[in-house]
C-alpha cells in the first residue's frame, strides 16, 4: 500500500475516532475542555514515558488517561469550590499541567522523540515509517493505534447510547434513575484522554481539538437527532481528514494543519448553507416571512377599504406610504408580492382586490 | 403540627428526619423533620433561597446531607427508585439538544429498563399515552428546540408519567406557564391524586395554595409548619416563613377570607 493511501487511512481514523467523544463534549458544553485535556496529558505520558523508558509501551497510553482523568477532577474540584467558573478553572488547570510536562522533557528526556513540536503539531507524514508487523500484515504502528481506539468509542457509544443521552440531556434524572452520570463523565473524559494521546502521534495536541470540536458543532447544525449527530460527525471528519491531506500535498504544507484547516472550512460552509438552520437559509426564511407579512397587511388594508367613498384614496400604491408609514421600499415589496400570487390587480395606480385577494385577506385577519 | 409519629414507617411516602444540609458551612436546610403521608397533594412553599430546591434534590439523593435521614416507603430512596418520579425545573436541561419529544418522555422508561437495553415499541406506545394525557400527542414527533415554555413543562410531565411512580417530585412546575398549562397541569394533579398517588410540588404562588393543595409544607431553612392546608396555611405561619415582608401576606389573608 502506498505511503500517501496509508497516511489517508490514519488521518480518517483519528477523526472519526475524535469526532465520537466530541458530539457529547459539544452537547455538553465542554468543547474546551478537549483543549485542556490534550495539553494536559503530557505530563502523563512523560511520566509513564520515563517509568518504561518505551516509547512504544501502552502504558504511556494509561498515563495519559490518567492525567486526563486527573484533569478533570481538578477542574470540577476548583469549580466546586464555588470560587472560580469553570472557563477559569480549566485554565489555570491545564497549562499548570502542560507546563510541568515541558520541564519534564526539558529536564530528563531531551534526548528522544518526544519534542515539543511534535506534541504540538504531530507529523503524519513520518507515520508510515513507524511499522508493526500483526498476523503476517504489515502495517504503520500509528494504523493499529489509531483503529483500537476508534474500535473503542465505537463500542463505548454503542453500549451507553441510551445512557450518554439520558446523562448528557438531563443528568439529574440520569442521577435519579440510577444511570451514574457522574462515573459516565469520568469514562468518557478518560476515553476522551485516550483518543487525544493516540492523534497526539498523528496531529498533535493542538489540531486534536479542532478535529474533536469542529465536525460535531457542523454536524449539529445539520441535524437534530443525536444519533445522525453522531455518523454525520464522523463523515465530516473523515472528509477534512482527506481533503485535507490532498490540500497539504497542494499547497506543500503541514498535513495536521491543513486537516484542522479543513475541519474549519467545512463548519463554515455547513454554517453557512445548511439547509434548514444555515444562515443562508435563515435570512431567506425572515424575508420569505417579511414578504408574507407585509403582503397579508397590504391585503388586509385594501379589504377594510374597499368599496368604501374613500378607496379611491385608500388604495393607491402611494398612498400607503404616509398612510401606513411605510418605507418605500416595502410598500413596493409588498403590492409586488400580492400582485405576483394574483391577490390584487393594479387599475392605473389603484390597487383592487381579486376574490382570492379577499379570501387571503379575511384568513390573515383570524390568523395573523 | 401534625407531625403524626404513630403512622408507621413503610405507610408514609417520605419520612425526612432530622434533614441538615450545608453548602460550604452555611446551612440551607436546618433540621428539617417532615413525614408526607400517602395520596397527598403538598405544596412547598416559601422564599428565594428558603431550600426547596435543595429539600427535593436531598430527598432524590442529588445532594448529599450534612446530617438527618430521608426514607421514601421506609427504604432509602436508592432501594425504592421506581417509586419515585422527579420533574426538575425545565431550565434545568439545554432545549437546543437534539432530538425530538417522543425521545425525551421515553427517557421516563430508561429506569426500568435499565442499562444497555433499548427502549422499543411497547415503550413508546407508554410515553404516545402519557403524551396524551398532557394534551400533547400531536407533538410527538416536533423537535424540542420548537417547544413554548408551558409545552416543555408539559413534556416533563409526560415523561414523568411514564415511570408510573407513586411518588412525584416536582420542581416549579408552574413557573413561567401559559394558562392552558396551568390548568392542565393541575388537572393532572388531582388526577394522580385521584389514582392514589403521592405528589410534592414547590410552588410559588401564595394564592392558589388552598385551591390547589391539600397539603402544605411552609419552608424557610427551617420547617416553620406543615400538615393539612386548612390548619397550617395561616396568616402567623406565612409571617413566620416570609418574615418581613407582611403586606402581601395580610392582602392574601384578607382575600382568603372573603
Amino acid at each position: 500500500m502506498s505511503a500517501s493511501i496509508e497516511i489517508q487511512i490514519i488521518a480518517v481514523l483519528v477523526a472519526v475516532a475524535c469526532a465520537l467523544p466530541g458530539v457529547f463534549l459539544v452537547l455538553r458544553q465542554l468543547a474546551m475542555m478537549s483543549d485542556a485535556i490534550s495539553h494536559a496529558i503530557l505530563p502523563g505520558i512523560v511520566i509513564a514515558f520515563l517509568l518504561t523508558e518505551d516509547l512504544s509501551s501502552p502504558l504511556l497510553i494509561l498515563g495519559a488517561a490518567a492525567a486526563g482523568v486527573a484533569t478533570v477532577a481538578l477542574v470540577e474540584l476548583l469549580r466546586k469550590t464555588g470560587l472560580l467558573k469553570e472557563d477559569a478553572a480549566i485554565g489555570i488547570v491545564f497549562p499548570a499541567f502542560f507546563s510541568i510536562g515541558v520541564i519534564l522533557i526539558a529536564r530528563f528526556a531531551s534526548d528522544v522523540h518526544l519534542d515539543v513540536d511534535a506534541v504540538l503539531l504531530g507529523e503524519l507524514a513520518f507515520a508510515p515509517f513507524d511499522r508493526v508487523v500483526l498476523a503476517s500484515i504489515d502495517v504503520p504502528k500509528a494504523t493499529l493505534v489509531m483503529a483500537s481506539i476508534l474500535m473503542l468509542n465505537v463500542v463505548f457509544v454503542g453500549l451507553f447510547f441510551k445512557e450518554l443521552k439520558l446523562a448528557t440531556f438531563d443528568s439529574a434524572l440520569a442521577a435519579t434513575l440510577g444511570f451514574t452520570p457522574v462515573l459516565l463523565h469520568y469514562v468518557l473524559m478518560g476515553l476522551v484522554s485516550t483518543t487525544a494521546v493516540g492523534a497526539f502521534d498523528a496531529v498533535g495536541s493542538i489540531l486534536v481539538v479542532a478535529l474533536m470540536v469542529a465536525p460535531p458543532a457542523a454536524a449539529y447544525v445539520l441535524t437534530q437527532r443525536l444519533a445522525s449527530m453522531l455518523w454525520m460527525s464522523a463523515a465530516l471528519g473523515a472528509i477534512s481528514a482527506v481533503g485535507g491531506y490532498w490540500m497539504a500535498r497542494w499547497l506543500d504544507a503541514s498535513i495536521a494543519g491543513s486537516m484542522a484547516s479543513t475541519a474549519g472550512l467545512v463548519f463554515l460552509l455547513v454554517l453557512a448553507f445548511a439547509p434548514e438552520r444555515g444562515l443562508v437559509s435563515r435570512v431567506r426564511q425572515q424575508n420569505r416571512q417579511r414578504q408574507v407579512f407585509a403582503r397579508d397587511m397590504l391585503l388586509i388594508h385594501l379589504y377594510h377599504h374597499e368599496g368604501l367613498p374613500e378607496a379611491e384614496q385608500e388604495c393607491r400604491v402611494e398612498h400607503l406610504q404616509d398612510h401606513l408609514r411605510w418605507e418605500r421600499d416595502i410598500a413596493m415589496m409588498a403590492v409586488r408580492t400580492a400582485k405576483r400570487a394574483g391577490y390584487v390587480q393594479d387599475h392605473a395606480g389603484l390597487m383592487k382586490l381579486s376574490d382570492s385577494g379577499r379570501e387571503q385577506a379575511r384568513h390573515a385577519l383570524v390568523h395573523i | 403540627m401534625t407531625t403524626d409519629h404513630a403512622i408507621p414507617a413503610e405507610d408514609l411516602a417520605i419520612d425526612v428526619r432530622d434533614l441538615t444540609v450545608a453548602y460550604r458551612e452555611k446551612p440551607v436546610l436546618w433540621d428539617v423533620d417532615l413525614q408526607i403521608p400517602d395520596g397527598v397533594l403538598m405544596a412547598i412553599v416559601g422564599p428565594n433561597g428558603a431550600g426547596k430546591t435543595t429539600f427535593i434534590k436531598s430527598v432524590l439523593g442529588l445532594i448529599t446531607p450534612a446530617a438527618g435521614s430521608v426514607l421514601v416507603h421506609g427504604k432509602p430512596y436508592q432501594k425504592n427508585r421506581s417509586q419515585v418520579a422527579y420533574v426538575p425545573q425545565r431550565g434545568s436541561v439545554d432545549w437546543g439538544f437534539p432530538t425530538n419529544v417522543l425521545d425525551v418522555v421515553t427517557m421516563g422508561v430508561y429506569g426500568m429498563i435499565g442499562w444497555f437495553r433499548r427502549p422499543g415499541a411497547a415503550q413508546k406506545a407508554q410515553a404516545i399515552k402519557a403524551l396524551a394525557e398532557v394534551g400533547m400527542e400531536s407533538f410527538a414527533d416536533r423537535q424540542i428546540s420548537e417547544l413554548s415554555g408551558g409545552q416543555q413543562q408539559r413534556v416533563f410531565l409526560a415523561r414523568a408519567l411514564v415511570q408510573d411512580a407513586d411518588i412525584y417530585l416536582m420542581d416549579e412546575p408552574f413557573q413561567g406557564v401559559d394558562a392552558t398549562t396551568e390548568r392542565a397541569i393541575v388537572e393532572l394533579l388531582r388526577a394522580l391524586r385521584e389514582r392514589g398517588k403521592t405528589v410534592v410540588v414547590v410552588h410559588h404562588d401564595l394564592q392558589t395554595v388552598p385551591e390547589y393543595f391539600d397539603h402544605v409544607l411552609l419552608l424557610n431553612v427551617r420547617r416553620i409548619a406543615a400538615g393539612p392546608v386548612e390548619d397550617v396555611f395561616t396568616e402567623e405561619n406565612l409571617r413566620a416563613t416570609y418574615g418581613g415582608r407582611v403586606a402581601f401576606v395580610s392582602a392574601l389573608m384578607a382575600r382568603k377570607g372573603e
